[in-house]
């Protein structure tokens, strides 16, 4: 095979390091203040609609009897799934040897940790006392009560307390060799100091890289069957439950892989700003884009299958009460969201089977946002049509108050704090591992020769 | 008394020298093994493939310690879940047995890799012997480049042939620049 240089524009060692480490350095530019002031702005929004929930109860947001979940489970089967593009990245394509992912995978992880920080939330407020999640863990309390290991409900905590964990570590173990140069560039005290804290005590010496190589391949290596488990849990939700639409066995891989389809979409998002306003364009590629755009149609793909496998399924089994919730989603009150969810997640994504429209930025952007958009519906496609139940006593049209709302887009608020918080202070590439991605690195080339 | 102490404390000197590039490490590093010396290090902005042959060192035995780790959290979970399930806190729900190890295998499954991980991390922290405040090689300037374009071998005063001169003459002889010394005052 061919093999094109990943990174553009022959870069020295010094000019990576350089790059990437003068974004955390210097001031950033202006439109990082106007981005900055938005997304607090969302953030300030979400901890007045949070607060007001904690004070008035559940009460405020549209949950009516058939739709118990409404849009915060919604929002969070929303947000983990977004996480999944990172640890895919992080982790599965680490361990294909994929080497293309250096460039993207810190900010993809980054994205990974904060979109299951606001996952996480949902089901926290959710509870409506939240100052007794605690009993989520297996503690002894007071009341000697345990927490019952066969619900789904507690698989979640398990498995998305996990995930978060891992995938913070993985970030911060990756971080240490980028925190270390900062270190050693710096040119205050207290700025050697913090950094050397961070690093600690980071010398670069092949005896420490060899523990630190295969702690990076053990995380790899347990983060992999993460990306397969989490999201097949949080569909484990649904499908243990005996609800037609739901108790299906589809869900667990259809849940995975329309989880990756969407933390794709969201990179894309980000990665096209992200290089754009830091100039990052020799680093993060047209190569890399197309990569990522091929990834999100192939599951895309396997998403639009589900769908129709679904329906097939609801016609083939020949129960009534399959079918009829089949038929309600497509045709019934919400067939606006299920034919969005279509169109999105469905339709927008075959534009990539042209090399034209997958390496233009426009495009890529705005296939992004509307594949998101599609992921959304599908979440809310699949919780919300059961507004429709058994008996039409009651049926109910589940609409989301204003509250709902407010917390959904003060999501993206605290999503996006952190995230440019990230590009300010974090190195926002794995310089060390780029620079092991350059030819230079190879210790058997000589003289410009493989 | 005091005095003494202080020179314990402190780490080995070390004889500092600065190579061309990864091939120039790596090379190095196979003639520093070939001479017999054990105690030194390659120092390089990224990781080199094929170094640990070529510094003739092992392979790391962290994943030993993380299997080992992994599968007692495995096996205290199942514990666990039986002591909560079926001995402790018996709820009939749904008319599902009171040890459901299949509906069990999410959290055991999930406090396994937790696990994992988490040994992985602190496991590589205390064979690098990290967090430290302070190392001799920091004394250096030159060696602030570790990070960014610096390649380095350090050979440290515990190696059994240590002799300054002579480290510092074979070191240069190889193709070492910048060659200092690194006191442990």
């Amino acid at each position: 095979m061919d093999e094109a240089p990943l990174i553009m524009g022959n870069p020295t060692f010094a000019s990576i390091t350089q790059q990437i480490s003068e974004v955390v350095e210097n001031k950033p530019p202006k439109s990082w203040y106007g981005a900055f002031a938005a997304a607090s702005a969302g953030l300030l929004l979400l901890l007045i609609a949070v607060s007001y929930l904690i004070w008035e109860g559940t009460g405020i947001w549209g949950i009516t009897s058939p739709v118990g979940w409404g849009l915060a489970i919604v929002n969070f089967v929303f947000w983990v799934g977004i996480g999944h593009a990172g640890t895919l990245i992080s982790a599965i394509l680490f361990l294909l040897r994929q080497r293309w992912r250096t460039s993207i995978n810190r900010f993809a992880e980054a994205m990974t940790i904060f979109a299951v920080i606001c996952a996480l939330m949902f089901p926290g407020i959710h509870v409506g006392r939240i100052w007794v999640t605690y009993w989520f863990a297996p503690v002894p309390n007071q009341m000697n009560m345990w927490p019952n290991f066969r619900s789904p409900l507690l698989w979640d905590f398990f498995a998305v307390g996990t995930y978060f964990t891992v995938s913070l570590l993985f970030w911060y173990v990756g971080l240490i060799p980028d925190i270390a140069s900062l270190r050693d560039r710096a040119k205050t005290r207290s700025k050697q100091i913090v950094y050397g804290i961070l690093s600690l005590g980071w010398s670069g010496g092949n005896k420490q890289w060899r523990h630190y190589e295969m702690a990076y391949l053990i995380l790899a290596g347990l983060s992999t069957p993460l990306v397969l488990s989490v999201h097949s849990i949080v569909s484990t939700d649904f499908a243990t439950s005996i609800l037609p639409g739901w108790h299906t066995t589809i869900f667990p891989p259809y849940f995975v892989a329309g989880a990756i389809f969407s933390g794709f979409a969201m990179v894309m998002t980000l990665a096209v700003i992200a290089r754009k306003i830091y100039k990052m364009e020799n680093i993060i590629t047209m190569y890399h884009l197309e990569n990522m755009a091929k990834i999100m149609m192939v599951t895309g793909m396997m998403v639009g299958y589900a769908y129709s496998c679904e329906f097939f399924i609801a016609w083939y089994s020949g129960n009534v009460y399959e079918r009829f919730a089949f038929i309600n989603r497509a045709f019934g009150p919400y067939w606006w969201s299920y034919f969005s969810m279509i169109f999105c997640n469905v339709v927008v994504p075959q534009i990539f089977w042209s090399r034209k429209l997958r390496t233009s930025i426009p495009v890529l952007f705005a296939a992004s946002i509307l594949i998101n958009v599609g992921m959304w519906f599908e979440r809310f496609v699949i919780i919300v049509t059961l507004a429709r139940d058994y008996l039409p006593s009651s049926w109910e049209y589940y609409s989301p108050t204003v509250w709902d709302w407010f917390t959904f887009i003060g999501s993206f608020g605290l999503f996006f704090t952190l995230f440019l918080l990230f590009l300010r202070y974090v190195p926002m590439i794995a310089a060390a591992e780029v620079k092991g991605v350059l030819p230079q690195a190879d210790p058997h080339r000589h003289n410009g020769k493989h | 008394m005091s005095e003494t102490k202080q020179v314990a404390a402190a780490g080995p000197s070390i004889v500092l020298a600065e190579f061309d590039g990864a091939a120039a490490l790596f090379s190095a590093a196979e003639k520093l093994r070939d001479a017999g010396y054990r105690e030194f290090d390659c120092h390089s902005p990224f990781p080199i493939h094929g170094m640990d042959r070529a510094m003739g060192i092992k392979r790391s035995p962290l994943a030993f310690i993380v299997f080992a780790c992994a599968f007692s959290a495995v096996f205290f979970m199942i514990w666990l879940t039986y002591y909560v399930g079926a001995v402790d806190y018996k709820l009939v729900i749904s008319g599902k047995p009171f040890f459901s190890y299949q509906a069990y295998a999410p959290p055991i499954f999930a406090m396994g890799v937790l696990t994992g991980a988490i040994t992985a991390v602190l496991g590589m922290m205390a064979l690098n012997r990290l967090p430290r405040l302070h190392h001799s090689l920091f004394r250096s300037k030159n060696f602030e480049r570790v990070t960014t374009d610096g390649f380095f071998v350090s050979v440290q005063s515990d190696d059994p042939q240590y002799d300054e001169a002579r480290v510092k003459a074979f070191l240069a002889s190889i193709g070492g620049k910048n060659v200092e010394v690194l006191g442990d005052e």
